[in-house]
């Protein structure tokens, strides 16, 4: 446009990339419906079943997508650390469970010592990551974007070095205190794994979002997150704040790593960075600050992978990462504010 | 005025080597020093040459040398228009398998060969190195762009997300390609091996020529270094260094924002494809388990440890960390475990290590331990959030830059110093 005129500019002329992005978005959106459809018509018993596992691995997500939107709102880091935390909640759920408490089964102390893990893990993590704030991010909070972003790449990398210590570099393979057995619904098998799944995740969520929308601490948190300064001069002490905040977040992970632990059974020291990038990818999904939207995120980043990995024409498990940051991508590209974020002026 | 005419004006201190040429002059001396002591190791005492297979062996020095190669090519995307990548291991990789793919038997049904190094009766797509270099260059600048366009407009932390995911994708394509739709892309987990060895008009390297291909690899980083020293200087470099470090106030003054920074993406890719191409030939071959997302970060320790955006800084921290990752860890942990008779596996710290070099540098020493005048400034500054930081400047930071005799601390942007002939650059003081 070398030569706007004022009537141009009040038409806003629909340009011939706008014009190729929208039409490529609905190209996209119309394959993504067709395999869709094309996956439940050849078999259904086999879609339905790959997307229970899905929706259950999408609850995790969402609590671990949950850390970082909530850091995210309040000062505007990506924590890259939040990962490789859900990861250490993975092994210390082990450790605690397994080697110290001595549970292998199912049984009613199991599931008495099981909720005790749960509480413990929670507490684990919120200190870490409370720790972490503490030491490396508090003195950044001023200084130049990139400053902040490195420090958490490389506080992942340390977080990952004890991960290395403590589990070993191989992964391992841990008993569960949870029910194995499987029940019927029209020939789709649902483990009581994946009900237990949502007995915990659900009332998290709940008392999550009573806390931030409730609670005088909650409104702490949104005003931070709004405006730092307009909040100090209003009297919030902003440090403990951001303290309380990545102590939520921490808690989530912990909480994450439990069940994962003892759903999949399986830890590894490089579990949180994979996991850790699906599930930013879910809060980016649902608009990076926003809570809902990192839930619904959550559910249907494991929603598509668990469709990609069981369903007629998926993909397979070993493409599984890339489809999720492929749709990472094309968020990026299509819709960078997420399905629920606000539009922002300078995109993101 | 009683001014006694004989008394000699007191000229500055002649220097043998004029400050701005400090660093390069000390590179190519300590290159040929090095060159000369492996060239000239058969000649040593045998406790020497043992000695310096042990703590310097030849192949590590040209892998540090690839690692140079690629992290310069990381320092103009992080470290000139300071868009943090973290996917950059994805242009190794595909330089990589450039190497193995038009330097191997991979594609043993055709049979193509042009100046190669191998017999003309072998199958496979056999080219000279040096087309292969520039083949592997030209396919990571256009992945470059290609990973840049539609995602450039997004905030840079955003930014720094999608380099990541793009920096998992391309190893997974590789690591899964042996069917691709029946077509057999990589030979998946098992790499593609052996690659042909580089060849010099009627010379051919072989794998043992260590001394040769460093020269090789020493003339490629010098290639790469003259090639971001000169980006750094001209219309380009002044461009990203304005969107680095004011993108909204680069674009008001005419800095085509985009193109900019597309132009940094591809060029610094076209590092990370001839570090790839070099480092296939390095270890005769390209596996896909090579190409992890630790590769990235400790590229971006390496450009963070010696100052971003300054080359020879840069080219330090990459050589002192690849020298530690590959050699120093195991070494030291060698020699500490027969002294102490305990059984420490130090090698496995380097997690440690390379987090520990980001985090402590961030917190402690932003701008690196060579860092450029400018940077340093930039990152020392306070108050990112204008009003509400205390916008307090580094005095003593700036006082280094200060055009001695206008006794203010302001500074004029493109002056040179009068005493030491440096650029001095700074727009807000």
């Amino acid at each position: 446009m070398t030569q706007t005129t004022h009537a141009e500019v009040l038409r806003a002329p629909l340009r011939l990339q706008d014009i190729a992005l929208r039409v490529s978005a609905v190209l996209i959106l119309a394959g993504v419906t067709t395999w869709l459809v094309a996956s439940l018509a050849t078999s259904p018993v086999q879609f339905f079943s790959a997307a229970v596992a899905g929706l259950s691995i999408g609850a995790l997500y969402a609590l671990i997508a949950l850390g970082y939107t909530l850091v995210y709102g309040i000062i505007e880091l990506i924590n890259f650390a939040h990962g490789d935390l859900f990861m250490l909640g993975t092994l210390f759920s082990a450790f605690l469970l397994t080697t110290v408490l001595g549970q292998t089964g199912a049984s009613a102390t199991a599931w008495v010592l099981f909720l005790v893990t749960l509480l413990a893990a929670m507490a684990f993590c919120a200190t870490l990551n409370v720790g972490i704030e503490f030491l490396a991010y508090r003195r950044l909070r001023r200084a130049p974007r990139l400053a902040p972003l490195i420090t958490a790449v490389g506080m992942s990398f340390i977080l990952q070095f004890f991960g290395l210590k403590w589990n070993g570099s191989t992964q391992r393979q841990w008993p569960s205190v949870l029910p194995a057995e499987e029940f019927n619904i029209g020939g789709v098998v649902i483990s009581y794994r994946f009900i237990i799944i949502f007995a915990v995740t659900v009332p998290l969520l709940l008392l999550m979002s009573w806390v931030v929308t409730r609670t005088r601490q909650g409104r702490a948190m949104r005003a931070t997150a709004q405006d730092q300064d307009a909040a100090r001069l209003m009297g919030i002490d902003v440090n403990r704040t951001i303290s309380f905040t990545f102590a939520l977040g921490g808690a989530m992970a912990g909480a994450a790593g439990v069940m994962y632990q003892q759903i999949i059974g399986s830890t590894r020291f490089d579990l949180g960075f994979q996991l850790g990038l699906v599930a930013f990818t879910a809060a980016v999904l649902g608009g990076i600050g926003n809570l809902t939207g990192a839930v619904i995120g959550g559910i249907l980043i494991g929603l598509i992978q668990g469709l990609n990995d069981g369903a007629a024409y998926g993909l397979g498990q070993r493409w599984s990462q890339s489809v999720v940051f492929g749709i990472l991508i094309l968020l990026m590209v299509f819709r960078p504010d997420g399905l629920l974020g606000r539009s922002s002026g300078d995109r993101g | 005025m009683a001014v006694n005419l004989s008394t000699p004006v007191p000229s500055p201190r002649r220097r043998l080597i004029p400050a701005h040429l400090r660093w390069p002059v000390g590179y190519a001396i300590a290159a040929l020093l090095l060159f000369l002591v492996y060239y000239y190791r058969g000649y040593m005492s045998p406790e020497v040459s043992d000695f310096l297979q042990d703590w310097l062996p030849p192949t590590a020095i040209n892998e540090a040398l690839v690692w140079v190669i690629c992290a310069l090519g990381l320092n103009i995307v992080v470290g000139y228009a300071g868009l943090l990548d973290l996917g950059y291991v994805a242009f190794w990789a595909i330089g990589g398998y450039t190497a193995g793919w038009l330097m191997s038997e991979f594609f043993y049904q055709v049979q193509v060969h042009i100046l190669g190094s191998v017999p003309a009766t072998r199958p496979g797509i056999h080219l000279s190195f040096w087309f292969v270099l520039a083949a592997g260059a030209a396919l990571c600048a256009l992945f470059g762009a290609l990973i840049g366009a539609p995602t450039l407009r997004l905030r840079s932390d955003y930014l720094a997300l999608v380099t990541l995911g793009f920096g998992e994708i391309i190893p997974q394509v590789f690591y899964n390609g042996e069917n691709i739709g029946g077509f057999n892309l990589s030979n998946g987990s098992k790499g593609i091996t052996p690659v042909d060895p580089i060849s010099v008009g009627p010379i051919r390297l072989g794998p043992f020529d260590l001394v040769w291909k460093y020269v090789i690899f020493v003339a490629l980083a010098v290639l790469i270094i003259w090639m971001s020293l000169r980006l750094r200087e001209g219309r380009l470099g002044r461009a990203w260094l304005a969107i680095r470090e004011d993108e909204v106030a680069a674009s008001a003054m005419g800095v085509p924002l985009m193109r900019a920074k597309l132009a940094a993406y591809a060029l610094g890719a076209i590092a990370g494809g001839i570090g790839g191409v070099a480092f296939a030939t390095h270890v005769n071959g390209v596996l896909p388990d090579r190409f992890n997302f630790s590769i990235s970060i400790i590229l971006l320790a390496m450009v963070v440890l010696g100052g971003m955006g300054n080359v020879w800084g840069v080219i330090l921290g990459a050589l002192v960390l690849a020298w530690v990752n590959s050699t120093g860890l195991p070494q030291l942990g060698n020699t500490l475990n027969e002294m102490t008779g305990q059984d420490l596996n130090l090698p496995s710290y380097n997690y440690l290590l390379f987090g520990g070099v980001l985090v402590l540098m961030m917190l402690f020493r932003r701008e690196g331990f060579v860092p450029e005048s400018r940077t340093r400034l930039v990152l020392r500054e306070h108050g990112r959030e204008g009003v509400s930081g205390e916008a307090t400047l580094d005095y003593e930071a700036a006082d280094d830059l200060a055009v001695p005799g206008t006794g203010t601390d302001v500074l004029v942007i493109g002056e040179e110093r009068p005493d030491t002939g440096e650029d001095v650059r700074r727009e807000r003081v």
